[in-house]
């Protein structure tokens, strides 16, 4: 930097994920310089073999910190790059005067073809394999490593992706500032429920790897070498944060309710069953949202992989309700040999409408589904439906697959069946779903589509807010209609989870709320300060 | 010159696990090794996992297994083991069997 800085810099930014955090900044993004070749064979045969060993060794680092679940497909990885055959064409292509990044990359481009033209979903799955093995050793080729950010680290970056986050070790704190992203991301999403503190929007930011920073995500700030002052001012706020905090987790087992004694259901939403091990389930009334696309992380889960997943959180329940939601994957949410490439994916083959579209997957996922069932109080929602006859198709699914399963003699048993009010059509005309088992109002996919803003572009973040009055009124509209057939309504939106909207949601008539696990303890201590009365502005 | 076949039961057929498993059996003896899904070949290398992966054996096809060298003989017993016994990973309770 030519122009001088003062000793404090101040960064201001949309706060993602609510808390505190100071430590070394981490710069994430660069590092994957282009491939400059030798233009000696020998050389460049070299470099492969080095870059192979090391892909190979970084892979047997990962998996020595996987779930078993993950060091198989790992280890599958490691297979195939110590495999000669899959690396000769690359080799023989050298000493025909390609360079190593060439012959590499148009050695594995023809694998992942022959993968992704497999008919069989299973086979077209691992094309995924492939490209990410053919990546690391492009990335081994050109200098880049996996760095790993230093425990506690702040990272920036322009954005991240949830892989990215989800391959760092968040329990040593830490927290993160992004140039751009969005409050509404997935990975946002990610850090609230982990309680990372993050920031979104600070536009780029003059650091450098290293720096001692300040990160406030409660006031939208990254102090980057902050002075004596700073540092005083940071430690004030953060041990008010860090109190209220402590002050509602010791009324964390009470039941919530409102200041005026409405009792309000407060369940959490998990992305995977390890989350379910940080919660007390006496601090909650169940789960309120399953997620299951961790399962289709690395293509198409097995029956068996299904059922263990579900297994191990109804178990952790303890007779609670476990809400689990069919896998809502899309061409945001790229599967492998699943999803399809689509211009606008939101509008696109999502969600119950893709699992209708391949009803052979979708059959594994209701085996496994009503298998659990019959082992606890497990209820099933619907993503993204949007007319009755998606509903009525996915009934008739699961009665079949029941028959199925009665035929074989397998214990299964029928959950509660409901749906996810997320599209705008069956908020405002909820009518034809009258004999449905539940409601859950998925309030961020809600608002993108009432608001016509992307959850994922920071540029129409603001937008994104379902305090707006039309959205408001969409819940009301549909709690209503809930309470008139004894239809129970919930919201399982990170509005949920939100102390500034929960008024506006009980206010709605919304006594159900799903949040991630880290807001339960101030969800629950602002629905204390909550009237039913309250006005929802 | 040994050969065997045998059923392949796993829902999945020979995809990524039981191919790992089954090259990796298969490494562990000096004898060459070959598999085909259909008799008259194509025979693949049974150490090479890209080999393997490349056969696309569906569940219910035959697997044909031939070896020489020697300790071919054991070879093709232990890999006909192992997909008899559903690579190990058959939490599929038969329901006919």
């Amino acid at each position: 930097m030519s122009q001088p800085t003062t000793r404090l810099d101040r960064v201001t930014g949309t706060v993602a994920s609510i808390g505190y955090a100071s430590g070394p900044l981490f710069i994430l993004d660069g590092g994957d310089g282009a491939y400059a070749p030798s233009g000696d064979p020998a050389v460049e045969t070299k470099r492969l073999r080095a870059a192979l060993a090391r892909s190979a060794a970084e892979i047997a680092e990962l998996m020595a910190k996987s779930n078993d679940e993950t060091a198989a497909i790992l280890e599958f990885q490691i297979a195939m790059i110590e495999d000669d055959n899959l690396s000769d064409p690359a080799f023989a292509a050298i000493t025909t005067g390609a360079d190593a990044a060439t012959a590499w990359t148009d050695a594995l481009l023809a694998e992942v073809h022959g993968y992704e033209a497999a008919e069989d979903a299973y086979f077209a799955a691992r094309s995924a394999d492939l490209r990410d093995i053919s990546n690391r050793v492009l990335r081994a080729l050109s200098g880049a490593t996996d760095r790993q950010p230093p425990p506690g680290a702040i990272l920036h970056a322009r954005d991240l992706t949830p892989t990215q986050f989800l391959s760092i070790d968040w329990k040593q704190g830490g927290g993160i500032a992004l140039g751009a992203g969005s409050s509404a991301s997935h990975v946002a999403m990610l850090a609230r429920s982990r309680g990372v503190p993050m920031l979104v929007g600070t536009g780029p930011i003059a650091v450098a790897t290293g720096d001692f920073v300040l990160l406030d995500a409660e006031r939208g700030r990254l102090d980057i070498l902050p002075d004596t002052e700073a540092r005083h001012e940071f430690l004030k706020a953060s041990t008010a944060h860090l109190h209220l905090v402590q002050a509602a987790r010791s009324h964390l087992r009470d039941p919530a309710v409102t200041a005026d004694g409405a009792p309000v259901e407060v369940l959490v939403n998990i992305a995977e069953p390890a989350e379910a091990d940080t919660i007390d389930i006496a601090t909650c009334d169940g789960i309120g949202l399953m997620r299951t696309e961790f399962l289709f992380r690395h293509g198409l889960p097995d029956e068996e992989t299904q059922y263990a997943a579900y297994r191990r959180v109804i178990e952790w329940a303890a007779g609670k309700p476990v809400t689990i939601r069919t896998v809502d994957a899309g061409g945001d949410k790229p599967v492998p040999g699943y999803t399809v490439e689509e211009t606008n994916p939101f509008l696109g083959l999502r969600g119950i409408r893709l699992s209708l579209s391949r009803p052979e997957i979708f059959r594994v996922q209701i085996r496994a589904l009503l298998r659990a069932s019959f082992t606890g109080n497990v209820k099933v929602m619907l993503p993204m439906i949007s007319a009755l006859s998606e509903y009525t198709a996915a009934m008739n699914l699961f009665r079949e697959v029941s028959e199925e399963l009665n035929a074989a003699g397998i214990p299964h048993d029928f959950p509660l069946i409901g749906i996810m009010v997320e599209v705008p059509a069956v908020a405002i005309h909820p009518e034809p779903f009258r004999d449905v088992a539940f409601f859950s109002i998925g309030s961020n996919d809600l608002a993108q589509y009432v608001m016509a803003a992307g959850r994922d572009n920071g540029a129409v973040a603001a937008l994104n807010d379902v305090r707006h009055p039309a959205i408001l009124s969409l819940i009301h509209h549909v709690a209503n209609y809930g309470e008139r057939y004894g239809i129970p309504v919930g919201l399982c939106g990170d509005a949920a989870g939100d102390p500034a909207a929960i008024p506006a949601l009980i206010a709605s008539g919304l006594r159900a709320l799903s949040v991630s696990p880290a807001q339960l303890p101030l969800a629950k201590a602002a629905i204390a300060r909550t009237r039913t009365t309250d006005s929802a502005e | 010159m040994l050969e065997a076949q045998v059923l392949i039961t796993h829902e999945t057929g020979l995809h990524a696990r039981p191919s790992v498993k089954l090259t990796k059996l298969a490494k562990g003896f000096v004898a060459r090794i070959e598999l085909a899904v259909v008799e008259q070949g194509p025979w693949v290398d049974a150490k090479s996992i890209v080999k393997v992966m490349a056969t696309r054996a569906p569940q219910g096809s035959t697997l044909f297994i031939r070896a020489e060298g020697d300790d071919a003989e054991a070879a093709v017993a232990a890999l006909v083991d192992l997909v008899r016994r559903d690579f190990d990973e058959g939490a599929h309770v038969p329901a006919n069997d």
